[in-house]
């Protein structure tokens, strides 16, 4: 995919940071509060932890990460933009792995996205972020309207269908969803569609019920093709706490989670929830979402989220 | 929503309960490890500090009381603690005000504020019988609106009927409007989601808020929130006035540090909590049940709770004097089983203790019950002054006696009194003991007021104690007592293990003791 630049021409870069910006500011002002001449000894690592612990990479992160930057300059005097500099570089370490493009496999004819997360967590929105994107790379782009279950789920859908171009199969409330993804998969066939993206209902992680379901969806389109869904993408809502861990796993191991993307970074939440997922699972994260607009969506890049997150730009 | 946080709590006071003494050592791990576990459930960084900052203080300082183990004093502390930052009282909605009553939703995009407003109106008409309109002011979320309205239709309230191109402020002044011209006890106001950084959004809400005058505005979050929920929480409440929170998605495995964060930011009480995607999801939030259950330690709160209540500092340092000078005679004893009766007696003391079923068995085999105790009551009962205050006298005849008065046997009698000299015998040695190893002990019984022993005078009793401290590192343990069931655990409560060392001025159990 072309991630350089987006249709309203703006660059990706100056969209993450934008976001990020008031985030970082707020970090980095912690940071230059506690380091400025200061010396690097225990009480500064301990507060930059902390730091690292408000911007919810939890507890264990934080402090390997602390760690990390504590070694080998354990009671030198640094200067702001060292710190900064060091934070960024610890975090892209262990971020860099797993920053990877959405790639669309050619010989998926179409090729299947199954997008799933729990309530509310940006979906749909996401969704229909992605159709534009795709469309304008000019891909043929098909969404299945797959959350029979929450009022007007479809309606909303079927707004960014319009928004973007892209064709919709959709059912009626209550219908069953895999019955729905199932026949999505068929008409995206026969209309020769590049893509076919599958919006989920909502489901928290530890309800077996609904997880159970999602299987259902999974299996139900691996009967037409069995090496769909070639792509799993987890929603995570930037304000997660350390529920994402839990998240990421449940959903992995129904639904086959191949990559992350992480909404609402235009607000005041971190995210840092994503260097403890990197740190653990290893899973690509493949876009952020910087807002509630159809452009809203920035591929992940490592070394810029970092260093975003420790205020540099 | 807290389990995993209460596990984590109880595990680490756990291992704190059977401590008779607490060095700042122990206060600061143990505060390490409650810091660790509350920012693991999410739990705001600032409040996590405040939170540790006052358990350390009041763990530290001297809020001991006589009778209650430090580790237990401590549970109590966290429970305490719990309690301030949730709020004691269940807070619902309030409707009292001129009707229409307006009650407006705010809070973060996807925080679950259109089904929470469905879901209230839908208590509030069939709970209530309040006749309720909902209005979706979201002009921004593609079908927001709509979601709304079919919801409406699911729960049989009314939503104001849409109409495209309004303002959220205009949607607000309709819905106000049509709910006084339609005789409406309330009216429901969606807002759409929104993030605090967005200047025009926030202001936006604000004008709503002047426009209709809520008498609710009600902060719809999610309890999966991380370290945000500050941030957001403090935001809403600056621009528009919260007067409390619904916590969402509480049937979640989230930790619900959210909660705890949120209402310890703003002072708001959580007034709900939405518990599931159905209609009839929807629960009062009882701030106190929530803390005992964070803490899965109720039970030693209220020991605690009914320790402070029931003893007699008089009594108990009027014991101390005599034990001091080993003039411990059965009235002493006899106030001692008093205060234990009164106390809800041995059973009520073992059913207040967490993890107490197994070993209720283990008494149950072993013959220790009520009975002993009321037995050993009425044989002092049965005697007269004199005997009570010289035991010595007590021959067979008057045995006999004394078995025939109380309907007990004179082996029972025998084993009272044995019971006694050995405890009299010990505590004249430490009350000769003077300046030596056991000089601290009768205050460690709670029974000298002078508190709890250092820890440097703990550890170096327990160099010069053979074994180490009796009763497993329990202060106030008379290390032999007659009438002991051998096959009973060294963690016996109240000896080794979960009660109360310094039982009311009693080192342990009357009639049975640590196993040797
Ligand atoms: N500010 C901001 N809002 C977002 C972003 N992504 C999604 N949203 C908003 O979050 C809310 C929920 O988004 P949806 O896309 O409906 O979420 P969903 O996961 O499909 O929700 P359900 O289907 O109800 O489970 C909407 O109000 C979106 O506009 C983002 O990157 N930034
Ligand atoms: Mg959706």
């Amino acid at each position: 995919m072309d991630d350089s630049t987006n249709a309203t021409g703006k660059n990706w870069w100056q969209r993450l940071t934008g976001g990020l910006r008031r985030t970082s500011a707020s970090i980095s002002g912690a940071i230059a509060d506690l380091v400025t001449k200061r010396k690097l000894d225990e009480a500064t690592i301990e507060e930059l932890e902390e730091v690292l612990i408000r911007a919810d990479l939890g507890i264990d992160t934080a402090g390997r990460v602390a760690a990390a930057i504590a070694e080998g300059r354990y009671n030198k005097t640094v200067t702001e933009d060292e710190v900064k500099d060091i934070l960024a570089t610890e975090v892209e370490k262990i971020l860099a792995p797993v920053a990877a493009p959405l790639t669309i496999a050619p010989d998926a004819h179409p090729f299947v996205i199954l997008v799933v997360g729990v309530n509310g967590s940006g979906k749909t929105t996401t969704i229909g972020k992605l159709a534009a994107r795709l469309a304008r790379e000019g891909r043929k782009v098909t969404l299945v309207a797959g959350d029979t279950f929450r009022a007007a789920a479809t309606e909303q859908l079927k707004i960014w269908s319009q928004r973007t171009g892209a064709s919709i199969v959709a059912g009626t409330q209550g219908a069953d969803a895999a019955g729905l993804a199932y026949t999505g998969l068929e008409q995206a066939r026969e209309q020769g569609a590049d893509v076919l993206i599958v919006d989920t209902a909502g489901r928290l992680q530890n309800k077996a019920g609904l997880m159970s379901e999602l299987d259902k969806i999974v299996r139900v389109m691996k009967k037409l093709d069995t090496t769909a869904p070639h792509a799993v993408l987890l929603v995570l809502d930037a304000t997660v706490g350390q529920n994402a861990i839990s998240q990421v796993t449940e959903f992995q191991k129904t639904a086959g989670v191949t990559g992350l993307v992480m909404t609402k970074l235009d607000g005041t939440a971190r995210g840092g929830i994503l260097v403890a997922l990197a740190a653990k699972y290893r899973l690509p994260v493949h876009f952020i979402g910087v807002g509630e607009g159809v452009d809203d969506l920035a591929p992940f890049a490592a070394r810029d989220f970092a260093r975003a997150i420790a205020g540099l730009n | 929503m807290f389990d995993n946080l209460s596990e984590k709590l109880s595990g680490i006071l756990d291992r704190l309960t059977g401590r008779g003494a607490l060095s700042a050592a122990d206060v600061d791990a143990a505060s390490r490890e409650v810091r660790r576990a509350l920012l693991e459930a999410d739990v705001a960084l600032e409040v996590v500090r405040g939170f540790v900052e006052k358990l350390r203080e009041r763990a530290v300082g001297v809020e001991i009381i006589k009778s209650v183990k430090p580790g237990q004093m401590v549970v109590k502390i966290v429970h305490d603690e719990l309690v301030a930052m949730l709020g004691a009282n269940a807070e619902p909605i309030d409707l009292n005000a001129p009707a229409p009553v307006p009650i407006m939703m705010v809070g973060l995009q996807g925080s679950g504020k259109t089904t929470t407003t469905a879901k209230i109106a839908k208590r509030l008409t069939e709970q209530m019988r309040r006749k309720v309109l909902m209005a979706s002011l979201d002009t921004r979320r593609p079908a927001a609106m709509e979601q709304l309205a079919v919801l409406g239709q699911q729960v049989g309230v009314d939503t104001l009927p849409i109409v495209a191109g309004q303002s959220p402020v205009q949607i607000a002044r309709r819905a106000i409007e049509a709910g006084r011209f339609g005789g409406y006890d309330a009216v429901l106001l969606d807002t759409a989601g929104r993030i605090t950084l967005d200047e025009a959004m926030m202001a936006e809400a604000a004008d709503v808020e002047r426009a209709a005058n809520p008498h609710e505005v009600l902060l719809v979050a999610d309890a999966l929130t991380g370290q945000d929920a500050v941030n957001l929480a403090r935001a809403f409440n600056e621009r528009v006035g919260l007067t409390g929170i619904v916590l969402t998605r509480v049937d979640g495995d989230g930790r619900g540090g959210a909660a705890l964060s949120m209402r310890a930011v703003t002072g708001k009480p959580i007034k709900l909590i939405g518990t599931g995607e159905k209609m009839d999801a929807l629960e009062d939030f009882h701030p106190a049940r929530i803390a005992d259950r964070i803490l899965g330690m109720g039970d030693i709160v209220s020991l605690v709770e009914r320790a402070a209540a029931t003893i007699d500092a008089e009594k108990t340092a009027r014991t101390a004097e005599r034990m001091r000078k080993g003039a411990f005679d059965l009235n002493d004893l006899r106030e001692q089983l008093g205060q234990m009766q009164r106390m809800g007696g041995i059973g009520g003391l073992m059913g207040m203790l967490p993890g107490i079923a197994k070993m209720k068995n283990q008494l149950a085999t072993a013959n220790v019950n009520e009975n002993m105790l009321k037995h050993q009551v009425a044989i002092i009962d049965s005697m007269t002054p004199k005997e009570r205050r010289n035991p010595d006298i007590l021959k067979a005849s008057r045995k006999k006696r004394i078995a025939a008065g109380s309907g007990t046997k004179v082996e029972e009698i025998n084993k009272l009194l044995k019971m006694h000299r050995t405890m009299a015998d010990m505590m004249k040695a430490i009350g000769s003991g003077k300046r030596g190893p056991l000089a601290g002990l009768a205050n460690m019984m709670g029974l000298g007021g002078g508190g709890m022993p250092s820890p440097e005078e703990m550890a170096k009793l327990a160099e010069k104690m053979p074994g180490g401290l009796p009763g497993g590192g329990a202060p106030g343990l008379p290390p032999a007592m007659p009438g002991l069931p051998p096959q009973l655990p060294g963690g016996l409560p109240g000896l080794g293990g979960k009660l109360p060392g310094g039982l009311p001025g009693l080192g342990g159990f009357p009639g049975f003791g640590k196993k040797k």
